[in-house]
């Protein structure tokens, strides 16, 4: 029996029949559906024309349509530009706030940012200008300067948006489901292990945030995956007094709270991790198991002793993150397992844990370097410290140099080593010495933070 | 009576955009049979074409063609003014991104699988990557050109003080965010339509002719709206249409050429980025006595719109400044890479910077403030003739530059900034001013043209169609308020119409700020000529003199003695037809009072200037170079401004945009020439926190354009971009004061955190690249 696609699509029903489960929805919607509202400004989930919302128990989540899969999509309900009404049928609240506060020019990137602010909205979002450009910080306009759709955004906090309607109607999947003997969506670890050991040559996704690119941009779709969201032993959350873990397909908004709960110095970092779209779908497993050099997620992992569960149908085994990462993109994952959690031990007594990005652009952009810091001061010294950095080698990786000179001659000679525990690359995000000099800077940044963390050490804090 | 012009009223499209109901092309539905277009690029930077293999390419599943320059029925170029531009290269490969071949296919995914597939064997050479290169081999896409006032070797001999220095701007990508999109239909008899989302149909229709060996009269091309152009939509927009015409022509069906973000952005020219070198002469005070510089142009290896950038930068390098005597010398580089083009300011931004640079340092020098080296410099009464040779009539510098700085309440702020600096050795903040003056006209005078063409309806409904074009910055509905004023008849009575060159033809550019001057102008004359007719035929029809007839709210009314009549505007258009009246009109508008002699650079090439001035509050990280603009004060000369809101959209848009162009927009080529900012992951416009989060901005008041504009208002799209000059010049202030402002800062733009940082370090060493 061959199975198909089902989901909510503005309010209504569909089954999607004859197109592959590997089309983007924004494809989809554009050239099978006939939904132009929504636009194609870059297939990269970085400029938020494509913008639309997943309507989730009382919640609305934005997310990048350009590099969701049709087959993610499956029992989901989404709501697009055409999707939206005001009560007499008139446009909506937030889409006459947009237009009235002339927040609109060319008009391309507009139903996007509509959709964000529709997310917002629902999300009791506020008029504090901080959670604006959070929610705004996935949506690009290179015409109005912002400003105008800033102080949309602010009428419509005050806006009450009728909540989402009830949960899709799609009746939910309880088994195993596949979409053209190539999309594999398991519904149990059991069956997403078998999976996984019958298809060593099918990705495993998450979120799509970095898959997905090979549909939208590259235009040459994986030839298999097998989902991971619908497992709950990989979206499983939980916390004990010792340690955090976090199911490796998790979304970072899932992750976020427990995240910050435990490492408050996270939650500026977390904000400028990808845009909320990006947030809403990519996973922590995906930023590890991709071991891009760049990820965000990495140093903070390394810095904070994080722990990795791998699993395969030979069995369960924990590698500490420092032996997880082993070349550039190359990892210890055997080809039958998967990432199924990963935990890290919670700040004990005395324990500090800071962390920084340093890229082009505040929001949205990827680390030219970024830098972690688990730090364990007894009676005014430094007794222990992790000093993980992104962006500095082919793998995200402690400064273990610099780590044995800051417990033994402190943070200037810290900053010193660090040029022997790296030697990055030149390239468009910045030179070697940059990175040489900012990793090294950093430290002296942690140690003035240390010193008096009452301090405004970033231009941002201005 | 209540006023069309002269109010802020909405984006004509505002709920079509946020509903998603607005159409650009790639939104609409496409006839049966419809192609998709994909282009095959050079990943070389230079060399000689060995070979180009299509065969693979042409044997995959749905393709229908893959064309080359043999299958072009006319001529192989697309140069918008100079020649041999071929759309697809020819022997040689001159950038990475150029035009080889294109895939048409039946499907999008079919042709871009295809393109991938085109075999292509090219012999590396050597390529040229920078302006320093270039210009030591003397490699320019035109001879250099030079504004010229005065003896400047002579007063710069005898001037008490003289300093030089160096320092570059980066080049800046458009990233409208509708990327480059073409759809070409063909009809009966060779005709073609061409939905193109361009800032010039008409270059359009010109080149797909070109490249079709036909009449003009053969090709429609037509535009409602363009998703964002910023000038990057005028020659390249023209390519991407010829290339689905060709396709359209070859294959006989509609074809479409869309190009993904990344194609856009390695094959299409950009802002150019610039070499500076100068040396000024100055008195104890700080007046200017003398400039020479040098300014040389990144072109990339074609000519496209550069003369016009060059032009322009030099006749933007005096800003707001009296120089008596003034050398200003443009080169024109040519480099293996994208050919640069049009870009909001066009040369003009990048002509302004010289001199804010060199005050910075004029000031530095004798120890006083550079806000008052500017004032001291500006031009003023007996002060007041540009270095090409206009004089300039009406001088709002004062006015804005004193306004500015009241609103930004600058020597508290200078003083809360000097105290925070004092006490911060890791932050520090810093504050730019920044006056402008700028031209309003196309530099070449036969360009400041324009046509419309106005129907009224017998039920008075009115259709407006003129030659510029919509990009989003409200061109259509500034227009629609000059018809709607000269009726009398409110705003939604006007429907805006898509641009077309069957509709108006031989039109100019929608550029250099002119769409609503030239537009607006020539909207006014067609609307005028139907109400002039409308008039006479009343009065013949009442029997009252012309006199007696008034437009007004909707109605008009007729004066007779006792009793008033009144009509509704609709009555009258349906009587005026009973009685056989044309309610038919073009509209023609040329340019008054301007001339310019390109060869000796003199002239008076601008109608009329606009001035503006903007204060800027940065403060940076001297750890890491990362850096925010926390507030700015702009005041902007619009005349007596058409539509608020639109202008002040206009005024804030371009902000940020200068500002994007100056900090966090990089682009960034790798040692074989490959542009590797080719998308918005890693070319970084700005976002919304960059906006500074005190933003306050105001218009000019009270400051009727002297000139016969429309309206007396004045142009608004460029100008206000360079106000972001103030964020480059407060970077500098702040990073100076890692060394109490005692050393001369150098920063190259875009002021990236890496260059902010590499900047700290080189104030703190005290060391200069060259002396002030």
């Amino acid at each position: 029996m061959a199975d198909n696609i089902r989901f909510t699509l503005n309010d209504e029903l569909v089954e999607i029949v004859g197109v592959p489960a590997m089309t983007t929805l924004l494809d989809w919607l554009r050239e099978h559906r006939g939904l132009r509202g929504t636009k194609e400004g870059c297939a990269e989930g970085d400029c938020g024309a494509c913008t639309v919302v997943l309507e989730r128990q009382g919640r609305r989540d934005a997310i990048n349509s350009c590099i969701v899969l049709l087959g993610q999509i499956d029992g989901q309900s989404v709501r697009t530009v055409e999707g939206l009404r005001g009560a007499e049928g008139g446009p909506h609240p937030v889409q006459t706030a947009m237009a009235e506060a002339d927040a609109t020019q060319c008009g391309f990137c507009t139903p996007g940012f509509v959709m964000s602010a529709l997310a917002y909205a629902s999300s009791g979002g506020t008029s504090d200008p901080d959670a604006i450009h959070d929610a705004l910080a996935g949506n690009l306009c290179r015409c109005t300067g912002y400003r105008p759709i800033v102080e949309a955004m602010t009428r419509i906090a005050g806006l009450a948006v009728e909540p989402p309607p009830a949960p899709s109607p799609v009746s939910p999947r309880t088994a195993s489901i596949a979409f053209d003997s190539a999309f594999f969506a398991p519904r149990s670890l059991d069956e997403l292990l078998a999976l996984r050991a019958d298809h060593p040559e099918a990705l495993l996704l998450a979120g799509a945030t970095d898959l997905g690119l090979l549909a939208s941009r590259a235009r040459t779709p994986p030839k298999a995956v097998i989902q991971l969201t619908h497992v709950p032993e990989l979206t499983a959350i939980s916390s004990t007094a010792d340690k955090i873990t976090i199911g490796a397909a998790a979304t970072y908004a899932a992750a976020a709270p427990i995240l910050i709960e435990a490492f408050p110095g996270l939650r500026a970092y977390l904000s400028r991790l990808g845009s909320s779209q990006i947030r809403n779908m990519g996973t922590i497993g995906g930023n590890v198991g991709t071991a891009s050099p760049i990820g965000d997620m990495p140093p903070v992992l390394l810095a904070l002793e994080a722990s990795v569960t791998l699993v395969s149908q030979r069995g369960m085994r924990e590698l500490l993150l420092d032996e997880f990462f082993l070349d550039y993109r190359k990892t210890a994952l055997a080809p039958d397992e998967i990432i199924q959690s990963l935990s890290m031990p919670r700040l004990w007594e005395g324990e500090t844990f800071h962390c920084d990005k340093v890229s082009k652009r505040r929001d949205q952009d990827i680390s030219t370097v970024a830098g972690a810091y688990r730090v364990r001061i007894r009676n005014g010294k430094i007794a222990d410290a992790r000093l993980a950095f992104g962006g500095m080698a082919a793998t995200p990786r402690r400064a273990r140099a610099a780590e044995a000179a800051l417990l033994k001659d402190g943070f200037a000679a810290a900053a010193r080593a660090i040029a022997m525990d790296f030697k990055p690359v030149d390239d468009w995000r910045g030179s070697a010495a940059y990175r040489l000099q900012v990793a090294a800077n950093l430290l002296r940044r942690l140690e003035l933070r240390l010193a008096d963390p009452r301090r405004v050490l970033e231009v941002e804090a201005l | 009576m209540s006023a069309k012009v002269r109010t802020a009223q909405r984006h004509d499209s505002a709920l079509k955009h946020v509903t998603g109901q607005a159409l650009y092309i790639d939104d609409m539905p496409e006839p049966p049979g419809t192609l998709h277009g994909a282009l095959v690029l050079s990943t070389m930077a230079c060399g000689r074409i060995v070979r180009i293999d299509a065969a693979a390419a042409s044997a995959m599943p749905g393709v229908v063609a893959v064309l080359g320059p043999g299958d072009i029925p006319g001529r192989n170029d697309v140069a918008p003014i100079g020649q041999n531009e071929p759309l697809f290269a020819v022997d040689r490969v001159e950038f990475a991104g150029q035009t080889l071949a294109m895939v048409v296919a039946e499907s999008l995914d079919a042709a871009r699988a295809a393109a991938a597939k085109v075999g292509v064997e090219i012999e590396a050479e050597e390529p040229i990557l920078d302006i320093a290169t270039a210009l030591a081999r003397k490699a320019y896409v035109q001879a250099p050109s030079t504004v010229l006032r005065g003896d400047p070797d002579t007063a710069m001999a005898s001037a008490p003080h003289r300093l030089s220095a160096e320092f570059s701007v980066g080049g800046q990508e458009h990233f409208y965010l509708e990327g480059q999109i073409a759809f070409a239909l063909p009809g009966e008899d060779g005709d073609l339509t061409v939905h193109s989302s361009t800032q010039h149909p008409t270059e359009v229709q010109h080149v797909c002719a070109r490249l079709l060996g036909c009449d003009f009269n053969r090709v429609t091309a037509v535009v409602r709206r363009l998703g964002g152009g910023f000038g990057g939509k005028e020659s390249n927009a023209s390519w991407v249409a010829a290339a689905a015409a060709v396709a359209a022509n070859h294959t006989g069906r509609p074809v479409k050429l869309r190009l993904p973000r990344e194609v856009d952005m390695v094959a299409t020219g950009k802002r150019h980025g610039f070499d500076y070198r100068y040396t000024v002469g100055f008195d104890g005070d700080g007046r200017v006595l003398a400039l020479d510089a040098v300014l040389a142009a990144d072109a990339g290896w074609s000519l496209d719109m550069t003369p016009g950038v060059v032009a322009r930068a030099l006749t933007h390098t005096d800003n707001a400044y009296w120089i008596p005597h003034f050398r200003a010398v443009g080169y024109a580089c040519r480099t293996n890479k994208q050919s640069n083009t049009a870009f909001r300011g066009f040369g003009g931004p990048q002509g302004v910077v010289v001199m804010e640079d060199a005050l910075d340092r004029i000031a530095l020098r004798l120890g006083r403030d550079p806000v008052d080296m500017r004032a001291l410099n500006f031009y003023a009464e007996g002060r007041d003739e540009t270095p090409y040779g206009q004089k300039i009539d009406e001088n709002h510098l004062e006015r804005c530059w004193a306004e500015v700085k009241r609103g930004g309440e600058i020597e508290r702020r200078r003083a809360e900034i000097d105290a925070f600096n004092a006490a911060n050795p890791v932050l520090k903040r810093g504050l730019g001013l920044f006056p402008l003056k700028f031209g309003i006209s196309f530099n070449l005078p036969h360009m400041n043209q324009a046509g419309a063409l106005v129907h009224v309806y017998t039920d008075g409904s009115i259709r407006l169609n003129h030659g510029g074009t919509e990009m989003g910055q409200g061109l259509f509905i500034k227009v629609a308020q000059i018809v709607a004023e000269v009726f009398k008849v409110g705003v939604d009575r006007i429907r805006p119409s898509a641009t077309s060159t069957a509709e108006v033809p031989n039109t100019s550019p929608t550029a250099a700020s002119t769409g609503t001057d030239l537009n607006g102008w020539a909207a006014w004359e067609a609307a005028n000529t139907i109400r002039q007719r409308m008039v006479a035929f009343a009065a013949e029809h009442f029997g009252v003199a012309a006199t007696d007839i008034e437009f007004a709210d909707g109605n008009v009314r007729i004066a007779k003695p006792g009793s008033n009549q009144v009509l509704s505007f609709g009555e009258l258009a349906k009587l005026c037809w009973l009685g056989r009246v044309s309610l038919s009109s073009t509209g023609y508008y040329k340019t008054p009072k301007i001339h310019w002699d390109p060869a000796a650079m003199r002239g008076r090439p601008f109608f009329y200037f606009t001035f503006g001035a903007a204060m800027a509050e940065v403060a940076i990280d001297t750890l890491t170079g990362e850096s925010r603009v926390l507030r700015a004060d702009l005041v902007q000369d619009c005349g007596e401004s058409l539509n608020p809101a639109i202008d002040l959209g206009q005024i804030e848009g371009a902000f940020v945009q200068g500002q994007g162009w100056l900090t966090c927009e990089e682009l960034w080529w790798d040692a074989r020439g490959r542009l590797r900012t080719a998308g918005p992951s890693t070319y970084k416009i700005p976002g919304s926190r960059d906006v500074p989060p005190v933003f306050n901005v105001k218009l000019l008041d009270n400051a009727p354009s002297r000139e016969a504009t429309i309206f007396r208002s004045k142009a608004v799209g460029e100008p206000p971009l360079m106000l972001a000059t103030a964020v480059w010049t407060a970077l500098k202030d702040a990073i100076g004061a890692v060394a109490d402002r005692k050393v001369a800062v150098r920063l190259d733009a875009p002021a990236t955190p890496e260059r902010v940082l590499a900047a700290v370090e080189q104030v703190r060493q005290g060391t200069r690249t060259v002396a002030p």
